[in-house]
């Protein structure tokens, strides 16, 4: 029977941490997950949970000690936001090509600079081709969720990657929403025991880890994690199924809201979704055919579900809360933009960078980017593809 | 532990370069790395046993019956010099390599 609660996004990751138990918490405070290790540390006093609690003196060293006792063979867990990813930037590469399914909450933030601790998916952008598996989430309910769901997707033995659970930073992470909390025995049954097959601490079988990897097998070492990524993706499904049989929440690779029979669609990610799903209801009443698909899953990135899911609109709007400052548009747009060319599938597609630096998204602002998608059905042309929202502009 | 080589296809690779068997470093000879050659003067040794605990690469052989150190294994040492630095009686000499 589910717990009605009612927490902040960082109360929710960080319940759930005390629910997983894991063995090993190494972390340093950022704004805006500082709340989690917070919350946490306060667990390990009070004696609810077994771990060891390790205050480590940066987030480099945060994610060392991760790997590390995640080598050793124990369950490792970590949050961090925007400038503490930054400074993890070269063990998480570490992390994932050895294979360490250590689970990480990034709570999204800006990375500096200039100097912004507010919202935005920079940082996530930042290592979104570093092999770690990612999954983004809406409000604090899905991001408690994707947490529990964390392990045995990641430590699952045709994946072994480490995973990320994004959400917002103050918007999610600082709001209090209700929640829905599962029971403390019934988390511990669906996460299980981690019994890795290879550890150093095992002294039945002494190993080496991380060896030099010199020309002749690096690149199969790498192959090895792309086919593990792609592998994610049904693991994923799996079981985001069991999460369901037990909670009755679904989970897929991403929602589609009122996609089914819309004309006109945005993609996008996290919080801003449910700001456009109010949109959509108001639009739908005026009987504009408006849908959204969010993505949960973005590595492995679902390129064929996704273009499949958005092939039979006449256009879409990609929203990136990210600047890939690169002159060809933000990471999710290009993400959808060449699975569908690879897909064959034809639909006049815009981007918008929008929300940078924790710059509050409208509901007005989302139906201006439905009117610009209905002007592109009725004209059929795209004057510019890459777009801003709510960037402030001389007038021309 | 299958024999890994640079044939091996990725299929059977271990993940992440692990070895999962202890004492595999002798397999790969490490002497042609060396710039700096050491010259052991046995008349100068005392066996005072100070050299053979800091090689890094365990290329000081010491005999499981005398307890006395032998010449270096070329094999595997890299020259470094740690353990020229190390004696006390100037029985180690670090030589340029094939001068």
């Amino acid at each position: 029977m589910s717990i009605r609660e009612r927490l902040s996004g960082n109360e929710a990751a960080a319940t759930a941490m005390k629910q997983i138990n894991p063995d090993v918490v190494a972390a340093f405070p950022i704004t805006p997950s500082t709340e989690i290790p917070q919350y946490f540390s306060t667990f390990v006093d009070n004696g609810l949970v077994d771990t060891e609690f390790v205050a480590v003196e940066s987030e480099h060293s945060a994610m060392s000690a991760c790997i590390g006792a995640e080598a050793a063979g124990a369950r490792a867990m970590t949050a961090t936001s925007a400038n503490g990813l930054s400074l993890m930037w070269e063990m998480i590469y570490i992390a994932s090509s050895l294979r360490l399914p250590i689970v990480l909450s990034l709570v999204n933030r800006a990375v500096s600079g200039p100097l912004n601790i507010h919202n935005d998916h920079s940082d996530a952008m930042g290592v979104r081709d570093a092999g770690w598996i990612m999954l983004f989430s809406e409000n604090n309910q899905e991001a408690y969720d994707n947490t529990l769901m964390a392990h045995r997707i990641a430590e699952n033995e045709n994946v072994l990657l480490p995973i990320m659970i994004c959400q917002d930073g103050f918007i999610t992470s600082h709001s209090i929403e209700n929640i829905e909390l599962e029971e403390d025995s019934e988390v511990k049954k669906f996460v299980g025991e981690y019994h890795p097959k290879h550890y150093l601490l095992n002294d039945k079988e002494p190993i080496a880890v991380g060896p030099l990897d010199v020309q002749s097998y690096l690149f199969e070492h790498k192959a090895q994690q792309a086919e593990a990524m792609k592998a994610a993706k049904d693991v994923i499904l799996q079981v985001s199924k069991e999460f369901e049989e037990w909670t009755g929440r679904h989970y897929g690779l991403f929602e589609e809201y009122k996609l089914d029979d819309a004309e006109i669609a945005i993609v996008c990610m996290n919080s801003t979704a449910g700001t456009t799903k109010a949109v959509i209801d108001d639009l739908r009443n005026q009987g504009v055919k408006a849908g959204l698909l969010k993505l949960r899953v973005y590595r492995p990135f679902p390129g064929e579900e996704v273009a499949n899911a958005l092939s039979h609109l006449k256009a879409v709007a990609v929203l990136d809360k990210a600047d890939s400052l690169n002159a060809a548009g933000g990471a999710l747009f290009e993400d959808v933009t060449s699975s569908m060319y690879v897909a064959k599938k034809q639909v006049p597609i815009v981007n918008y960078i929008y929300g940078i630096g924790g710059r509050d998204t409208t509901s007005k602002e989302i139906t201006t980017v439905y009117n610009d998608l209905q002007e592109i059905v009725n004209t059929g042309k795209i004057d510019n593809p890459y777009r801003y929202l709510g960037l402030r502009r001389e007038e021309k | 532990m299958t024999e890994i080589n640079p044939n091996t296809p990725m299929e059977k690779m271990t993940i992440g370069g692990d070895i999962y068997e202890a004492g595999n470093a002798r397999e790969f000879k490490t002497g042609d790395w060396r710039s700096m050659r050491p010259v052991f003067d046995v008349d100068k040794c005392k066996q005072c046993g100070l050299c053979f605990p800091v090689c890094p690469e365990n290329a000081i052989p010491v005999g499981k019956d005398d307890l006395k150190r032998k010449d270096f294994n070329f094999d595997y040492c890299k020259g470094c010099g740690v353990c020229a630095k190390v004696c006390p009686f100037g029985a180690i000499t670090m030589k340029e390599e094939g001068v």
